[in-house]
């Protein structure tokens, strides 16, 4: 298709925390700074910033991307946010790749930031608005009813119970434990703490949620003559994907995320990838809810419908397992500063690639691996496959 | 790289730092207030609910009656100009016993928010209501459930108009 390569070269993150002290802009430019320092670049290597995050509400900042723009480094370049709601983590390396791809430009910085705890007195509240102002906010609902809804739909069709799911919980809050930049890392919980945890609404408990967070992370992509030049080891991005579905939520089939699927098969086709579940060798689904890694999976075409417990309960989604799944601890361990929290997945899949994981680090030296997000309201999926 | 790294930036900060002074913030309120216009789908829809009435959409083209009417087929993207009277019951597509408010506050007996698939529309399509008259161990995926309605000289052309959708006994 006349696309060129793209390979991602550098990464750096902040910790994820309940409430950052520092701003956004000094989380965003913490985030960038280290990404830069991994790979020896300075600003002036960057011909673009693509940055992302979700919605301007949490801030309480219009134009937030602007806003933040001097701690992503946009003075003076070719800058823009991209914004598909919890969806925008993935989506903005894709806005990179093409960025690249295309011929535009040889080096791109990317950047997503999250700080949800300047909402008061808690950032669910800005959720509201995914909720028709018309038909849908009259009930006064909030947003746990969605993800209730659809968990039990899923739970229901597939006759899946509470503990095949918790088990996901357990253990993302496990993997969590070896991140340095974890929240709810925690090497010692057990499907009874998941099970027992305070029913917000159920089907959905404390635990089978992942937290409010601030953060910041940043990857650095570069066209394949710069990626030769300035690394040994530059994992390609080999395709990408992303997709939407109906915004009337009630119309859909909650119990399969098809909008995952198109995604994941337009991320495949790209990567020349015919077989998923023997051809990705780790996979980092969207875990903002314990079941929904499951949906995702599933969507993903890495299990069969109603079918994805079974890769947790034989330990194929272990990090020792045949197909590692949020080896990084996910969204539901290190936290969920929405944006930051896909492209955490995007960094993690880097690190794991090169090798260069540490605790968290997979054994048997993978070759590819699979990020993916969800979002807007609630029916965008964005999928990203890279290799080395 | 992470395994480099030893100490990654960001300062977490707890409840106590802000009772303890510690931290300098400045509060304030936004205030946004708006009047949406209902347009011609979502205006016809909350009419007929004021006239007791649920009210779908056919496309012509694919066939699908939807509910809430809309004037797009986003499927076909034809106009949807036929709208059609639904009837007032339906089945529970899933549900939820919602132990928190929207502003997070906790209470004791659940509210049940649910997609009831409404009859008349084409499958698994569905608006969100309330169950009531039920108790909450008792619901179940694939209930029937029919409407509840606001006295007529109560409702004034909004999804309220129905209080809650209760189940139907099976004779």
């Amino acid at each position: 298709m006349g696309m060129r390569k793209v390979a991602v070269v550098g990464a750096g993150m902040t910790k994820f925390v309940r409430r950052a002290q520092e701003t956004a802009k000094e989380l965003t430019w913490e985030a960038a700074h280290m990404a830069l320092e991994s790979c020896e670049m300075t600003m002036d290597d960057i011909g673009a910033v693509c940055f992302g995050t979700a919605p301007d509400a949490f801030d309480g900042v219009h134009l937030n991307g602007e806003y933040v723009s001097d701690g992503a480094g946009a003075w003076r370049k070719p800058y823009m946010r991209s914004y598909v709601g919890g969806g925008t983590g993935v989506f903005v390396p894709i806005q990179g790749w093409y960025h690249i791809a295309s011929g535009l430009f040889d080096v791109v910085m990317v950047v997503a930031e999250e700080k949800m705890s300047s909402y008061y007195p808690h950032a669910q509240a800005a959720f509201m608005t995914i909720f028709d102002h018309t038909t849908e906010r009259p009930l006064k609902p909030n947003l746990l009813w969605i993800f209730a809804m659809e968990m039990n739909r899923y739970m229901t069709t597939y006759g899946i119970s509470k503990a095949d799911i918790a088990q996901v919980a357990v253990q993302h809050k496990r993997s969590a434990a070896d991140h340095p930049c974890a929240l709810l890392g925690d090497a010692n919980i057990t499907l009874q703490d998941v099970l027992n945890s305070e029913v917000l609404a159920w089907p959905v408990q404390r635990f089978d949620v992942s937290p409010v967070s601030d953060g910041a992370v940043a990857v650095i992509l570069a066209s394949e003559h710069i990626a030769k030049r300035i690394t040994d080891k530059p994992v390609w991005i080999e395709g990408v994907g992303w997709h939407l579905d109906t915004s009337y939520w009630t119309n859909r089939d909650l119990a399969y995320p098809r909008y995952v699927e198109y995604a994941a098969r337009m991320a495949y086709d790209m990567a020349g990838i015919k077989e998923p579940r023997k051809e990705i060798n780790i996979a980092e689904p969207y875990d903002p809810f314990d079941y929904k890694a499951l949906h995702h999976l599933e969507g993903l075409q890495l299990a069969d419908r109603g079918k994805a417990c079974e890769l947790y309960s034989d330990g194929t989604a272990a990090r020792t397992g045949n197909m590692p799944i949020c080896p990084s601890g996910g969204l539901l361990g290190v936290g969920n500063p929405i944006a930051a929290a896909g492209l955490m997945k995007i960094a993690e899949l880097f690190w794991q690639l090169r090798g260069e994981a540490g605790a968290r680090q997979v054994p048997g030296q993978p070759l590819r691996g699979l990020a993916q997000a969800w979002g807007d309201l609630m029916q965008v999926g964005t999928v990203v496959i890279m290799g080395r | 790289m992470t395994a480099k790294i030893k100490e990654f930036p960001g300062i977490s900060l707890s409840e106590q730092d802000f009772k303890d002074g510690k931290i300098l913030f400045n509060f304030d309120k936004l205030n946004g207030i708006y009047a949406w216009d209902t347009g011609v789908g979502i205006g016809s829809y909350l009419a007929s609910l004021k006239a007791g009435v649920i009210l779908g959409s056919h496309c012509p083209s694919c066939r699908k009656i939807v509910v809430p009417p809309r004037t797009i087929c986003e499927f076909c993207f034809r106009p949807m100009d036929e709208f059609v009277p639904l009837k007032d019951t339906g089945t529970v597509n899933t549900f939820s016993l919602c132990y928190v408010t929207w502003d997070v506050q906790r209470i004791k007996e659940p509210e049940i928010p649910a997609v009831i698939d409404i009859d008349g529309a084409s499958p698994l399509h569905g608006i969100m209501h309330m169950l009531g008259e039920v108790d909450p161990k008792k619901v179940k995926i694939g209930m029937r459930v029919k409407a509840v309605w606001k006295p007529p000289e109560e409702r004034v052309g909004s999804v309220n108009d129905i209080l809650y959708f209760k189940p139907i006994k099976e004779a």
